[in-house]
């Protein structure tokens, strides 16, 4: 009997042990980002890295500010989000509450395809259709920049809005819609000033996912943006913080200043990553609560 | 019904129905455009030679292997740990907070852009293990891991307590229970989680760059582990943004389309066949 207890108990240890890996995981992603992005702000100077205009990392001179790379993830973040959450939302309520079964299926599964399409084939038809295509429509010389940046994420959050605002929508207690249609409202005055406000936590949380998708994402803004430290505009080459990454990344050597900054940069990234996980749920678990 | 009611209700049904024609529209003509353009160029040359410069060809066959190497490497590590998170999570965990905290670490992990998993796998294991398949096959382990953690934890919640309970009654241990009751039940949420895992894993691309590199030699297995590789992702990549290399990219890009509409279909069917066998 004793042994068994003890065969027990490290069963025990062991599933323990598994259980907590995600939690080391997060601690050893975040404290190695820490050590290696820390050198480079301390050399540079906090002020100068995240306020510098300027980034030339391999000048004789070289210049390390970040700004351009923030203002140009967090406009290409929300233009994506001014275009794709209409999109994304009108099509959640059309599916949530008025399409009939199979419409929705065959719906559903189209959207569950377009998240499963990976980031570098967006890029590829990015970059051998939208970008000839902006290039012709706005007669600009180079069509890849901030623009097709933004219609490339557009495109590729509209999945994750349309599930989780299609999940919040369904969650919506068929009572309030019944009271409203009792008060005289018609279906789609039912859906959009009952419906959708009563899901408004869930509509939220699908937002801020988009916002952490479209922020995160790097491979397929590199094959569309151009890839140039410029400050954002939206016919004018850009790198987003992502791309400032994965395009120095690979010729800068280790432990020179450059690639010690491109860490840093990694850090200025997660850190915003961190804020949007913090947001995202907190609007879920109010979207649980109510 | 006053006129501003009726403008309004018109105003939006019109634009539900012209968004979610636009949502259709873009998955038919994503779909249609790559399958068109890469379909012709998918050639048995293609697909069974490696590149050479002498006889001036593309072949896409080492990273047909790199990608199934590094899916199997992936697979192996993360299942495990994967499952018993989950039953720790859902067996043996009485702490509320601690519970929470998993919970909270699961889904921070799953947020987490790829370009970042790539810095820190190139820190971790490229570092330690060379560039290598294996090096980008642990980075994509703690990616999936809350994909499996997940996916295991809502298949045991539907193993019914009375099943536990059952079994304690007859004088089982916990870990005799784990084995023979909890286990088989949760065979349905493994391979859904292994199903998305290997989605993920096939698409996957920044996370590689600079963890399993753009070689492209064909290896056996274990020597893949260790050497360089491009996934057919990666590869997808070099040749259409450094290489130019047009005609290969999509025929890459047609067979990615392929087996993410496969893998879609089997997460319906496996979602499908158990859920019926439930209900019996």
């Amino acid at each position: 009997m004793r042994k068994n207890k003890i065969f027990e108990d490290i069963v025990h240890a062991i599933f323990l042990l598994l259980g907590l890996i995600t939690v080391g995981c997060v601690v050893i992603i975040t404290v190695y980002l820490i050590i290696s992005g820390i050198p480079a702000i301390k050399e540079i100077g906090l002020i100068n890295f995240l306020f510098g205009k300027e980034w030339a990392s391999t000048a004789a001179d070289p210049k390390f500010g970040i700004l351009p790379f923030i203002l140009t993830s967090i406009y290409g973040t929300a233009g994506a989000i001014v275009i794709g959450v209409p999109v994304g939302f009108f099509t959640a309520v059309y599916l949530s509450k008025i399409a009939n079964s199979k419409v929705r299926a065959i719906m559903e599964s189209a959207v569950n395809l377009l998240a499963g399409i990976p980031s570098v084939v967006y890029g590829l038809v990015g970059m051998l259709i939208l970008v000839p295509a902006i290039r012709k429509t706005f007669n600009v010389p180079d069509g890849s920049g901030l623009l097709a940046a933004i219609v490339v994420l557009a495109i590729m959050i509209l999945p994750n809005i349309i599930k989780v605002s299609i999940t919040s929508l369904d969650a919506v207690p068929i009572e309030y819609e019944d009271a409203s249609y009792a008060l005289g409202a018609s279906p789609i005055e039912t859906f959009f000033k009952v419906s959708v406000p009563a899901a408004k936590s869930g509509i939220a949380a699908a937002v801020v996912l988009g916002v952490g998708r479209a922020i995160g994402e790097a491979m397929a803004v590199m094959m569309v943006a151009g890839n140039v430290a410029n400050m954002p505009s939206l016919f004018q080459s850009v790198r987003f913080l992502t791309t400032a990454v994965a395009s120095e990344m690979a010729y800068s050597s280790p432990g020179s200043l450059q690639r010690n900054a491109l860490f840093s940069i990694a850090l200025v990234l997660y850190m915003f990553i961190m804020l949007i996980n913090a947001a995202l749920n907190f609007f879920l678990k109010r979207d649980k609560e109510k | 019904m006053s006129t501003k009611r009726k403008i309004y209700i018109g105003l939006m049904q019109g634009l539900m129905y012209l968004c979610t024609g636009l949502t259709a529209a873009l998955v038919l003509f994503l779909f249609g455009y790559v399958l068109i353009k890469g379909i012709p160029n998918v050639t048995w040359e293609l697909l069974s030679t490696k590149p050479s410069y002498l006889a001036n060809r593309i072949g896409i066959l080492p990273d047909i292997l790199n990608t199934i190497y590094i899916v199997i490497a992936t697979l192996l590590v993360v299942l495990p740990l994967g499952v018993g998170a989950a039953i720790y999570l859902t067996e043996y965990a009485q702490n509320k907070k601690v519970v929470e905290v998993i919970e909270y670490a699961a889904e921070t992990l799953s947020g987490i852009p790829s370009i970042i998993y790539g810095l820190v796998g190139m820190l971790l294991f490229s570092n330690n293990f060379g560039t290598s398949i294996l090096a980008g096959a642990l980075t994509l382990v703690i990616m999936n891991l809350p994909t499996v953690m997940r996916t295991t934890q809502e298949s045991l919640k539907t193993v019914p307590q009375s099943y536990r309970e059952g079994a304690f009654g007859l004088g089982a241990g916990k870990w005799r229970v784990i084995r023979t009751v909890v286990l088989p039940g949760c065979v349905d949420g493994v391979i859904t989680g292994c199903i998305l895992s290997i989605g993920r894993i096939i698409g996957e691309s920044a996370a590689l760059l600079f963890t399993a590199g753009y070689a492209h030699a064909v290896n056996g297995f274990f020597k893949g582990l260790r050497s360089p590789g491009a996934t057919l992702t990666v590869a997808l990549y070099v040749y259409a943004k450094e290489e130019g290399e047009f005609a290969v990219a999509f025929a890459i890009a047609a067979i990615l389309m392929i087996l993410t509409l496969l893998i879609n279909l089997s997460t319906t069917l496996v979602g499908k066949y158990f859920g019926k066998r439930r209900n019996v």
